[in-house]
């Protein structure tokens, strides 16, 4: 029963990179990402096999940091900077939706060739997926806040990672994985919020136009 | 070769059931958006009544023309029987009949596309350009579903995909396979030009995709094409169907009343989507087409991953 519960929830983690990938509608993103935080969560209470207190805890800790914090956080950034869409990114939609799909296909590749430590082999595949597509969104995009949503999908596919080795890996070290993201996020949403005042507008493309004269 | 009763009687229940499939579609969209809307059988009295009248032919035309409708429904007919609609074996199979089945819808489109660039139309024109253009991206989508089912099942035959072979590679390999059926159902939008890619119900021809092409037509002429679209929506909703319910071991008649009843639920899911979503604009509909793909892709991968 959790084998296949596990495989469900990997294969949602999946479709909402693509989702990210594919949406141009910045609330829609923070809304996937926020629901891939739910499911991480839930994977680290299921992926283990049987439940003990520091999974249930490092899953509540996880629901309320990645699913209900951050997007929220998000949700005031957005609402502050006064943004709704991301306009023109570097790579269009269906040039990043192809990427993610070259990425897929890389990452089962690698994957395949890799010695499976966990009883789901399917976890390997997913977190380098969703590294690779996070990567993406990070690199493609303008907006000062889908790369934060990026950087969120990089730092889940990192955390996917984590939980194959969680019952080895003590709770501090994951403790301390959501604490740095939490941290991270905070910094780069008060840079956000500041380009914001400073320029009227938190395209990081304009950050290169910075130069002593 | 002699081929089971069953695979004529389904056939039989896809030809009768086929307008009526789109009839609960509208339905169901009227009745989501709070209006009467059409009888189911709407489309029934519109090929009888059209059936009735002559044909009017423009002086442009050429003999293409004319020769298209009729063309384009034996192409529906043909890929009619390719497909085992009866979740057992089609009533013509042979290794690699997926690539036939492809290239029989293909053909359909093709000899249409030439009879709309034939009345020398402007809008009929910019209308058979469209349609070639989501239909090519349509065709990557359709050969990596089928691509997954094969790998999956291990045959090149659809009735080996959809027949037997699939019902024992569904408890491994469900997650792919309604990944695969999902993708399918936004590719037959696509394909069959409903709403999120084209709307059928739209009367400007500037933004018509599929609906723009047949202007020309009238009569029996119109007739049969509207037939053959229905017939070919029906086709690729029956492989939906029997996908998620794999039929090989029902009776007879249990798996003809799930066909039956799963093309209703077909409709009804078309008639949802219609409801809720507007249709996309033009530059939009690669990115729409792309996430289908990327979506059976998905399913690719997933069972050569785990088949490796």
């Amino acid at each position: 029963m959790t084998h296949s519960a596990t495989q469900l929830l990997l294969l949602l983690v999946v479709l909402t990179d693509f989702a990210v990938l594919g949406t141009s509608r910045l609330s829609a993103c923070i809304r996937w990402i926020a629901f891939q935080g739910a499911l991480l969560g839930v994977l680290s209470l299921v992926v283990g096999g049987e439940i003990s207190w520091n999974a249930v805890l490092l899953a509540a800790g996880t629901i309320v940091v990645k699913a209900i914090v951050l997007p929220a956080f998000l949700r005031w950034a957005i609402r502050e900077a006064a943004i709704r869409r991301e306009v023109e990114p570097l790579v269009g939609y269906l040039a990043s939706v192809l990427l993610g799909g070259a990425a897929l296909g890389v990452a089962f590749g690698v994957a395949a060739s890799m010695p499976a430590s966990v009883r789901d082999a399917l976890v390997v595949p997913v977190a380098l997926v969703t590294l690779m597509i996070g990567m993406i969104v990070l690199m493609t995009r303008l907006k000062a806040i889908t790369q934060v949503i990026g950087y969120l999908m990089l730092e889940n596919g990192v955390y996917l990672f984590g939980i194959t080795l969680a019952r080895r890996v003590p709770f501090l070290i994951e403790a301390g994985v959501l604490l740095d993201v939490f941290v991270g996020v905070f910094i780069m949403g008060i840079v956000v919020f500041h380009i914001n005042r400073e320029f009227d507008s938190i395209s990081s493309a304009n950050l290169s136009e910075l130069r002593e004269s | 070769m002699s081929r089971p009763a069953s695979a004529w009687i389904a056939l039989a229940v896809v030809l009768v059931l086929a307008p009526a499939v789109l009839g609960v579609a509208s339905r169901t969209r009227a009745a989501l958006t709070r209006r009467r809307g059409a009888p189911v059988l709407q489309l029934y009295y519109d090929l009888a009544k059209l059936l009735r009248r002559g044909s009017v032919f423009s002086d442009t035309t050429t003999s293409v023309f004319r020769a298209a409708p009729a063309c384009v429904l034996s192409a529906a007919l043909m890929a009619a029987t390719i497909v085992p609609l009866d979740g057992r074996g089609a009533l013509i199979r042979f290794a690699g009949d997926v690539v036939a089945l492809a290239y029989v819808l293909a053909l359909g489109r093709f000899l249409l596309v030439l009879a709309a660039l034939d009345t020398g139309s402007s809008f009929e024109g910019m209308g058979a350009s469209r349609e070639v253009a989501v239909a090519s991206v349509v065709e990557l989508g359709l050969f990596l579903s089928f691509g997954t089912l094969a790998v999956l099942t291990k045959t090149l035959s659809l009735s080996g995909m959809l027949g037997a072979a699939l019902a024992a590679a569904w408890p491994a390999g469900s997650p792919a396979i309604v990944m695969t059926a999902v993708g399918l159902f936004a590719l037959m939008l696509a394909e069959c030009a409903r709403v999120p890619v084209d709307d059928p119900a739209t009367h400007l021809e500037l933004t018509m995709i599929h609906e723009v092409m047949i202007l020309d037509h009238s009569g029996p002429d119109l007739a049969l094409i509207l037939y053959a679209s229905a017939l070919e929506l029906s086709i690729i909703g029956a492989v939906i169907v029997t996908l998620l319910v794999p039929r090989s071991g029902m009776p007879v008649g249990v798996s003809l009343a799930v066909l039956g009843g799963g093309l209703i639920v077909i409709g009804a899911g078309i008639g949802v989507v219609e409801a809720t979503m507007a249709r996309l604009r033009l530059p939009k509909i690669p990115l729409y087409l792309a996430s289908a793909s990327s979506l059976a892709l998905f399913s690719l991968v997933l069972v050569l991953w785990s088949g490796a």
